[in-house]
Parts: structure tokens; sequence; C-alpha cells
């Protein structure tokens, strides 16, 4: 008796001790010292998945359809990371494309925010491709 | 019964490993029934597949010494920049001259991955990073390569290089950083797109027209057609490794 008595306490005791953090943390959550990140707004119209989608998948897409590329030569692949920065990349006052990985671009802002380093662009452009017809 | 086991599943693999020749050896002695499956072009969708194999025939009587034509396309192509260290600088194509000491005999030809069938780059590549597509272009999967250069010392041509140093600029369709080992992709982006790789297009631009791009399946294409005419060498043919780039005159 002496042990579900004690069994019993304990119970009680977690229960109340959940109940009380509850409590004492409802009015912390959905806020946050660090500031929201202000995420540039895209050049092209609709993107190629719904923003949640891409907000949570986005590094599965592209490590998926990269392989389609590299090992496939599969270049009309959804997912590309050259598509990402056409769309993502903003032009400075003189007209120049900022690096989309510079502080305050389209990717660099968000992976500040969720303190996660980058690495595609060690090796991948920053900048969108100079099309064809504008080269000389 | 745990001792017992590894004999077994090795003498499985033998196995399996003989029986794969066998199917190979097949495949060899059915040419004709491969050659009709070539003329199915595949579409961009799909993955590029053996029925075509790329390749360049390099006609070094058409080779001009001291022209570097091809060396600065590729390096305008790819966005090769120097260093000012050319023991360890990117090359993907160099110039080389040869000379004949008793004849007196000179040649000039340029020398970049052979994209072999059988690549030694890919025999010791310890992750899988080096590999052959199906079409018979040998890359190097920068997402998966550890920078370890087994393969830079395993090829007998010299064709790879090392990125010591952060890189800025890259074109986008052709990402290089540091930290891992890179060669001439047979411009495999412009061949995605039926176009002749960068060094093709400059040595015809040049007026020399001494290098041939085309695929080696294909009996009437370029390539093949002037293979089957011309006499030419695989550069260090004593290591049947079939090199799917051909020279004549050397």
């Amino acid at each position: 008796m002496a042990r579900i008595g004690g069994n019993q306490l304990c119970r009680t005791g977690i229960v109340s001790l959940f109940l009380g953090c509850a409590v004492l943390w409802a009015p912390v959550v959905g806020h946050s010292d660090v500031a929201t990140p202000k995420i540039p707004a895209a050049q092209g119209g609709q993107c190629v998945e719904p923003v949640e989608i891409m907000r949570r998948d986005h590094f599965d897409f592209l490590k998926h359809d990269r392989d389609k590329t590299v090992h496939e030569g599969i270049r009309t692949i959804k997912h590309s990371l050259a598509g990402c920065i056409d769309c993502h990349a903003t032009k400075n006052a003189s007209g120049q494309f900022v690096p989309i990985n510079a502080e305050g671009e389209f990717c660099q802002t968000c992976h500040t925010y969720a303190a996660v380093k980058i690495d595609c662009f060690t090796c991948h452009a920053t900048v969108p491709a100079v099309k064809m017809s504008q080269s000389p | 019964m745990s001792q017992s086991q590894p004999p077994s599943s090795a003498t499985t693999r033998r196995r399996f490993f003989t029986q794969a020749g066998a199917g190979v050896a097949l495949l060899a002695l059915a040419p004709g029934v491969r050659l009709a499956e070539l003329a199915v072009a595949a579409s961009d969708d799909e993955p590029v597949t053996d029925a075509h194999r790329w390749g360049l025939w390099v006609d070094t009587s058409r080779c001009a010494s001291g022209c570097d034509a091809c060396v600065s396309a590729c390096n305008d192509e790819h966005g090769l920049t120097g260093m000012g260290r050319p023991e360890t600088d990117a090359q993907w194509i160099r110039k080389v001259d040869l000379k004949d000491e008793t004849t007196g005999r000179e040649v000039s030809l340029p020398l970049m991955c052979q994209h072999c069938e059988e690549p030694p780059c890919v025999d010791v590549c310890p992750t899988g990073a080096s590999f052959r597509r199906e079409d018979g272009i040998v890359l190097v999967d920068k997402h998966i390569c550890i920078g370890c250069r087994y393969c830079m010392m395993a090829c007998p041509f010299h064709a790879r290089s090392f990125i010591h140093e952060d890189l800025s600029g890259q074109k986008t369709h052709s990402p290089r950083g540091k930290g891992v080992v890179e060669s001439c992709t047979l411009c495999v982006h412009r061949v995605d797109e039926n176009r002749a790789p960068a060094c093709v297009d400059a040595c015809a631009d040049a007026g020399h027209h001494a290098l041939v791009f085309g695929d080696l399946n294909d009996a009437q294409g370029p390539l093949a057609s002037a293979l089957a005419r011309e006499e030419t060498d695989e550069l260090r043919s004593d290591l049947k490794l079939n090199t799917a780039v051909r020279y004549s005159g050397v």
C-alpha cells in the first residue's frame, strides 16, 4: 500500500510540475528576442512548391535533383539551385546582381536566423547566369 | 557457422562476376542488336544512356604549335583563373609539344581527360565521386569528393587538378570550389544541349579544325567515320583503357 501511495504521489507531482511549467511558459511561446528575418521578395511569380513545403523540404529537393543532373544528365528538373537564384537574386542600386549568399539576401537571411551554414556557394554561382542573348 | 560463411559468399560473388562477364561478352557478340537501339534519341527528361559514347579525334597534323585557342576557350568556358602558381593552378587542357630526338620531327597536341572506358580514377576513388556517366563522360561529383587526390595519382595523363584556394565568380554551368578535384568534363553542359565542347568550337574558329567531336557509336557520324578512315592511336594504349580521345600523327 505504501508503495502505491508513493507512486500516486510521484504521479501527482509530475503532473503538477508540467502544469506549472505550462502556465509559466504560456506567455513566452510565440515570442522571441530574435527578430524574424526580413526575406527579400522574389522576382518571379509562383515558386515551384508552396512556401510552407519549400521552407521545410528545399534541401531534400536540391539534394535529390542534384544527383539526377550530375549523374544522369537530366537538366529539366523542377528543383534546381540555379532556378532558386534566378528568381530570388536581387539587384543593387547600380543594377548589378548581389550574391544570394550575401548578408541580407534571400538564402543568407534565413540561414543566419536558423544558424545553418550553407555550403552550396563554395562551388556554385551566387548570381543568375548571363543569358546567351545578353552576352556579347 | 560464421566461419564457414565468408568462403561461400566469396564463391557466390565470384560466380556473379563470371556470369556478368559472360553477359558482357554476349552483348559484344551482338552489335547489330545494339546498333538498332542507338537510333532512338532520349528526351531531355530521361537519364543519359550508353546509346552514345562521346569522344574526340585530335588530328595533330592540323594542330599548330604555339596556338592555345582550345586552352583559352576552356578557361573562359569554365571560369578557370590562375593564381599565378603554374605548379598547382587548375588546368583542364594543356598543350604538349613533342620532339623525336632522333629524327627531329615535332608534333603539338592538346592533352586533356581521355574519358577512358576503364578509367583508373574511378577505380581508385574511395567515395564514388569519380564516376563514368552512361554516355562515357568521366566526371567528378564534387558533392561527394573528399579531396584525397588518389585519382590524380592514378591518372596516367595528369589530367586532373586540385583546387587549393577559395574561389569566387564561378559559372552557373560549371561549379568549382576549394578542396575537390576537377578535370575536363567534355563540356558536359554543352553536350547535354547537343552542342560541341568549347575547345572544339574554338579550334574551328581559329581555322585549324584539329578537333572533331562526336559519338563513337554513331557509325555515320563525323567522329566514328573519321576514326574508321584515319589511322589513330590511343595515348598509352598499353594500359588498355579504351580512351574516347584518339590522336593521329603521334
